[in-house]
């Protein structure tokens, strides 16, 4: 069994200009895998991207302090963990499936989109919500 | 990531080339209600070279759909690969809205 790898460890300011480069250099480290092209193109990006933006405006709040980026490689799952600099939230709570009835509301899929996507979502708090998103390599 | 506004006969159509997420929505949003308060009716947002939708992307398709009926307009999606379909499936937003599977049969359902 070989060690987990860091692949990446990135911190960012509180913008959400720089999510898209982020999600970049993370979905290159996909295909390197040769992971399946859906997980490449439509899992790891959206995934991240909600990750990144729910640090950035609901725990950053869109301000002061940094977003960090950790994606650690295993033999068996690639993982992501997402931390920002905020106060503590009930991720569970936030989540909304998509029902026939909510189908016109504006927000409130991003939880539900990281949940159905990914393998395993988490949550951690310890001075900052860490998002842990794993995606089993199969 | 660019948003390019054309016009076919009476339909106003927006190529989305490259992501639609929470860094660049405002910027589709403005320049389709920037149309319709022009007067424009019909719309079209073409997806052929889109890569991945977040869900503030999928928000802003939303708000569209709604403000354009709003005004007695009509929107149309087009070109949404398979990813794009399994998130649109994913949210139940294929219900919502009426999707084609090219430009032109987008442009004919009007």
């Amino acid at each position: 069994m070989a060690k987990p790898r860091v692949a990446l460890d990135i911190e960012i300011p509180s913008d959400v200009k720089y999510i898209e480069q982020v999600v970049e250099l993370a979905t290159r480290e996909c295909r390197e895998l040769h992971l399946p092209p859906q997980k490449c193109s439509l899992n790891v990006p959206v995934a991240l991207s909600e990750a990144l933006s729910n640090a950035i405006l609901r725990g950053n709040r869109n301000g002061k302090g940094k977003v960090r980026l950790r994606a650690v490689i295993k033999d068996d799952s690639v993982v992501f963990e997402v931390t920002d600099e905020g106060q503590d939230f009930d991720m569970d709570k936030a989540r909304v499936e998509p029902t026939a009835e909510n189908v016109t509301r504006e927000e409130g899929r991003g939880l539900f989109l990281m949940h159905r996507l990914m393998d395993r979502v988490e949550h951690m708090y310890k001075r900052g919500n860490t998002v842990r998103l794993t995606l089993l390599r199969e | 990531m660019s948003f390019s506004i054309s016009k076919q006969g009476e339909v106003v159509v927006v190529d989305v080339e490259g992501q639609l997420i929470v860094g660049n929505r405002q910027e589709l949003k403005q320049k389709v209600l920037d149309e319709l308060e022009r007067g424009e009716k019909k719309f079209l947002i073409d997806f052929s070279q889109t890569g991945y939708i977040d869900s503030s992307g999928l928000g802003v398709l939303v708000s569209l759909s709604k403000k354009i009926r709003e005004q007695g307009g009509e929107l149309r999606l087009a070109n949404l690969n398979d990813d794009l379909q399994t998130l649109f499936e994913l949210t139940k937003l294929d219900t919502l809205f009426q999707i084609s599977d090219t430009r032109e049969r987008a442009l004919e359902s009007f």
